[in-house]
């Protein structure tokens, strides 16, 4: 379970937002919505430990996520605005290290059959580089089909794609829901997913 | 984990050779100046010889500090490092080996070639490439202290070569030293030692501290 006590962060001489609390347990999605500079990515930030909170505290289980350290970021996985894809590398090898870094080695055939699903399919040796936006998105979105963590931060992970691609990336999260698992993501569009509980939180 | 780094990092470095090569022709051209320019004075290229060779190899190991992190922080790999549950130390580590491994060991390769050309005798040659060949990792593994702590800064170039120069000058004394203390006939053994310590200190120390900048830098 993730909770937030009091949560507090500003930007600067500006305060985003003070005293925020919520819970998100197990099965459950956070829908994170406000207008732009609300301070949406800086929660997300927040939450998955990149940056300190100036008050309250973030806690996973009921511990803080500062003294979880490592253990923490095992179980959680975070994609940013950028994807952390390498225009000189391959899909199969950015989608390879963007795992091994997460911790959860693969080799290439499931490289390739990750990619493949994400309808990549001839496209996976290609350099990043001459992807399109919406492809190296799928690149990095990838990753969620092979990672086996329980929270995903995601931060506007519909950016670039298509009508086909957010419907795929709708299945992902309901199966990474329907196994107990839960999510915090931002994003602009409307979409519905059947989880456990949906919670809105409206930053303004 | 820290091989994947490597892995990637030389990878990369292949697929961009011209950044790779750019420090070394660097190297080339400095060291080649001298000569050129000072006249074919032999007595003076010896001397002064150990001086412009790791000069040379100082300046060019600071040209590339600034890309170690800065690519990797632009396209959000570095974010993604940070929340890796791998130590982050860890993968430093193999950043400031794979930074040497492109641009430190190809210059211990030159050195004995370019040391020719001021006319240093076989033994001077010999202990200049293991002088390097000791100190040029501390230049990778203390540069990246700095480049962790200039990241994302502008004007970090400069800003970098301020505060890492000043921590390059016992790696200089010493590696320059070592040859010298052997064209002169002494023994260089106490000069390879300290090098070698330094070398060991830094192995300990640099990754520990580049994470923590690297995490101040990013929050």
């Amino acid at each position: 379970m993730l909770t937030a006590n009091n949560l507090e962060c500003s930007r600067g001489d500006h305060k985003l937002f003070a005293g925020m609390n919520f819970s998100v347990k197990a099965g459950e999605l956070m829908l994170v919505s406000g207008p732009n500079g609300s301070g949406k990515t800086s929660l997300l930030r927040l939450l998955c430990g990149l940056s300190v909170p100036d008050d309250g505290e973030i806690c996973w289980d009921g511990i803080n996520i500062r003294e979880l350290g490592g253990d923490y970021r095992s179980v959680m996985t975070y994609l940013g605005h950028l994807g952390g894809i390498k225009d000189d590398l391959t899909a199969i090898e950015n989608l390879r290290i963007s795992c091994a870094l997460a911790g959860c080695e693969i080799d290439e055939e499931q490289a390739t059959d990750a990619l493949r699903r994400m309808g990549l399919t001839g496209r996976e040796t290609l350099p990043a580089k001459v992807l399109s936006q919406g492809q190296r998105r799928r690149v990095a979105l990838a990753r969620l089909l092979v990672t086996r963590t329980k929270l995903w931060i995601l931060d506007e992970p519909l950016t670039a794609l298509d009508v086909a691609a957010i419907e795929l990336i709708k299945g992902m999260l309901e199966h990474n829901l329907s196994q107990g698992g839960m999510i915090v993501m931002t994003t602009h569009q409307e979409l519905n997913v059947a989880a456990a509980a949906t919670h809105q939180l409206v930053l303004s | 984990m820290i091989l994947w780094i490597i892995k990637r990092d030389l990878l990369l470095a292949m697929r961009r050779r011209s950044d790779v090569l750019t420090t070394l022709f660097f190297f080339i051209i400095v060291v080649s100046l001298f000569p050129l320019g000072v006249g074919p004075e032999m007595n003076m290229l010896r001397m002064m010889a150990p001086g412009v060779v790791w000069v040379a190899a100082l300046l060019a190991s600071m040209l590339a500090l600034g890309r170690m992190f800065s690519s990797d922080y632009v396209d959000g790999t570095l974010e993604q490092m940070l929340l890796s549950p791998v130590s982050l130390s860890g993968l430093v580590m193999g950043k400031a080996l794979s930074h040497w491994l492109v641009t430190g060991v190809p210059l211990v390769l030159m050195a004995p070639v370019l040391g020719i050309q001021y006319d240093l005798p076989v033994e001077a040659l010999m202990v200049l490439t293991l002088s390097l060949l000791l100190g040029t990792p501390v230049l990778s593994l203390v540069g990246a202290i700095g480049a962790a702590l200039t990241l994302g800064l502008r004007g970090g170039g400069v800003l970098v070569s301020l505060l890492v120069l000043p921590l390059y000058i016992p790696v200089l004394i010493f590696g320059a030293g070592a040859v010298e203390a052997s064209t002169a006939g002494m023994g260089f053994d106490a000069h390879l030692s300290l090098l070698g310590a330094f070398l060991l200190v830094s192995l300990v120390f640099s990754p520990w501290a580049t994470a923590a900048s690297l995490r101040i830098s990013m929050a």
